[in-house]
């Protein structure tokens, strides 16, 4: 009996919360792969997922990369939720910070006149340097703070920043944000392939990176000491772990995943502007994160993948239907975030631990019906 | 050893050298005074037992020791250290149970235990990359979670969720998760709460293995199971209203006229309830 209870335990979490370590005695738990295997798995998923950028057009390239640059900032966010119960509304203002780090940094690069891997490879070092330092700032000012306090104090960050833009409009670009000078596909890839298609490989490669190093996070002691932190605060304290600590470093890795992730956005469409990163972004971020499911990365991915095919499937119903043109402009975009927020109530009821939970319990009815029909 | 202060010692045992140091300590929250001048002292290798009333601080107390309440005066000493931090105390080689568990729901039985050597554990920078030394230390910490399970008699339920177990398993868990980092000074909150007569038996021999094993062990407990404090303790400190109400040994705690009325009452038949 009990058996059976920890399997659904951890099967309703959506691939368990916190996996065992690879090498512990006892019956080997699921999702138990070393360091190297989950690399060698992380490479092999890239190499797929890059081979699939060839069967789509640049269009499709494109929506890809956003993809990616949005899997970077959810994963960020459900481990800080998930793993240490910090509810941050304001993720976009971190996004946005390594958005204009890449920006900045792009821009005076290719103003000096260098080219090549370091016009690449620099300005996303900058970024995700820039939004992890803001981070870790924001990070201590909240990791006292609970609940709606710290849902304030990050609400207040993402509130701020047309304001912030607008002081500092002469680095910044106020209101238009910037334009970004990027590097464009290798020469020896341009009679290959198109340029979205190279930039779908640089987002995948970012979003691979950030969802290797979560995942071995949360398999590694400082997972541990996550966990024990979002379960009982006074208990971690005493069981030697600093809780102060732990959040304020969950907050940076967080911020620094999705600056990350504002970095090929910045990439992808050139632009850095503080109307990419408003409240309605952030809180499309947090709900992406909890229809996917909270607390997995796998429920990451479906909830960045939903932000970004949802409108365009809507738009594809709308264009479809016999509707007047003005009534398909009033519904392209408001119609998007009704659907989302019915989304939202429909899998909160339905399934409270989100699609990947969901999956994953499906996954279990099944092999449960296999096993008993099996066993007959 | 000693309880209270200011105790009587030789030469040979400086009050530095008890692994834990109450003194004078008053304890206010708000206009209502926990503890009142109390002072405490567990000597190295010995089991003290602090008991007292409902309300009488000695959870309060307990806290104090830990860093987790600030004294309004007196001093605390840890393991040599002034009023350590309450996540410094398991790198001093301390260790406390709480009473209600303190179980983290979210990680398997082992990793409960495991989270008890988190001092000195790699940090998320090596977690994040996926370090050797993460692994090794999850490999290592592993090994002996499942040691410490053991000897509270719950090998094999490693991989179990915590709230898959009956509460006295839940109970050994806790005390596995103090075990596990070999601590110098154990501190217990009630740990006999909610168990019955057997498992507080098998939980009075595991206490005493602890303190037994190795030399200069000691232990502090508090507890309302009064049998228990006098068939483990070697000293007892009774606390009542937040003041400091008598030290001594079992025998003479038990015939200690002021605890009796405080505490230990009568039984029906005309003897002291023990």
């Amino acid at each position: 009996m009990t058996t059976t209870t920890t399997a659904a335990r951890a099967a309703d979490a959506g691939d368990a919360p916190m996996p065992s370590p690879a090498d512990a005695p006892g019956p080997r738990p699921r999702f138990t792969a070393t360091a190297r295997g989950r690399y060698a798995v992380a490479a092999a998923g890239l190499v797929l997922a890059i081979g699939a950028t060839f069967l789509l057009d640049p269009y499709r390239n494109y929506l890809l990369s956003l993809a990616a640059a949005y899997v970077c900032a959810t994963a960020g966010l459900t481990i800080l939720i998930g793993r240490t119960g910090q509810l941050s509304l304001g993720h976009a203002a971190f996004m946005a910070t390594g958005a204009y780090g890449f920006a900045l940094t792009s821009n005076a690069l290719a103003e000096a006149g260098i080219e090549g891997p370091v016009l690449l490879l620099v300005p996303f070092l900058v970024a995700v340097i820039a939004a992890t330092a803001f981070g870790t700032l924001v990070g201590a000012a909240g990791a006292r703070l609970h609940g709606p306090y710290l849902a304030g104090l990050t609400l207040a960050i993402v509130l701020a920043l047309p304001a912030v833009t607008s002081t500092f409009s002469g680095l910044l670009g106020g209101d238009q944000g910037l334009y970004v000078r990027t590097e464009r596909r290798p020469e020896v890839l341009s009679a290959v392939i198109a340029n979205e298609q190279w930039q779908a490989w640089v987002a995948l490669v970012a979003a691979a990176i950030v969802l290797v190093l979560l995942a071995q996070l949360g398999r590694s002691p400082s997972g541990i000491r996550m966990q024990a932190v979002r379960d009982d605060t006074a208990a971690a304290r005493l069981s030697g772990i600093d809780p102060f600590r732990v959040k304020v470093q969950a907050f940076a890795i967080s911020a620094g995943a999705a600056g990350l992730g504002g970095a090929v956005l910045a990439y992808v469409t050139q632009a850095a502007s503080p109307g990419a990163y408003g409240l309605s972004f952030s809180l499309f971020l947090l709900v992406a994160v909890v229809v996917g499911g909270t607390g997995t990365l796998p429920g990451a991915v479906w909830g960045a993948l939903l932000l970004v095919l949802l409108p365009e499937a809507i738009a594809a119903v709308t264009d479809a239907l016999p509707l007047p043109d003005d009534a398909v402009s009033r519904l392209d975009g408001n119609l998007a975030v009704l659907i989302f927020g019915a989304l939202l109530v429909v899998i909160m009821i339905a399934a409270p631990r989100g699609i990947q939970g969901a999956l994953v319990a499906l996954r279990g009815r099944i092999r449960s019906r296999t096993t008993r029909t099996t066993s007959t | 050893m000693s309880v209270d202060a200011p105790p009587a010692r030789d030469e040979a045992s400086p009050p530095a050298a008890d692994p834990l140091r109450l003194e004078h300590v008053t304890v206010r929250f708000g206009g209502i005074l926990a503890i009142d001048d109390a002072s405490l002292a567990v000597g190295a290798g010995h089991v003290v037992g602090l008991i007292g009333p409902n309300g009488a601080g000695k959870t309060t107390l307990f806290n104090v020791a830990c860093g987790i309440v600030r004294p309004r005066t007196g001093t605390v000493r840890v393991m040599g250290v002034e009023r350590p931090r309450p996540h410094r105390l398991t790198g001093l080689g301390v260790a406390r149970t709480l009473q209600g568990l303190g179980l983290f729901p979210g990680l398997t039985v082992r990793q409960n235990v495991m989270a008890g050597l988190s001092h000195g554990a790699p940090g998320a920078a090596a977690g994040l990359v996926g370090a050797p030394a993460s692994a090794r230390f999850l490999r290592e910490a592993a090994e002996r979670a499942e040691a410490a399970l053991a000897r509270v008699g719950l090998a094999g339920a490693g991989e179990r969720m915590p709230e898959a177990l009956p509460y006295p398993e839940r109970k050994r868990v806790a005390l596995a998760r103090a075990f596990v980092s070999e601590p110098r000074l154990l501190l217990l909150d009630e740990p006999a709460g909610g168990l019955g007569a057997a498992e507080i038996d098998e939980l009075a021999e595991l206490v005493r293995d602890f303190a037994g094993g190795e030399r200069g062990r000691s232990v502090l407990l508090v507890e309302h199971h009064v049998d228990l404090v006098m068939s483990l303790c070697d000293r007892i400190a009774v606390l009542d209203s937040g003041r400091m109400l008598a030290t001594g040994t079992p025998d003479e705690i038990r015939d200690d006229q002021a605890v009796v009325d405080a505490y230990l009452g009568v039984d029906v038949d005309g003897e002291d309830a023990a």
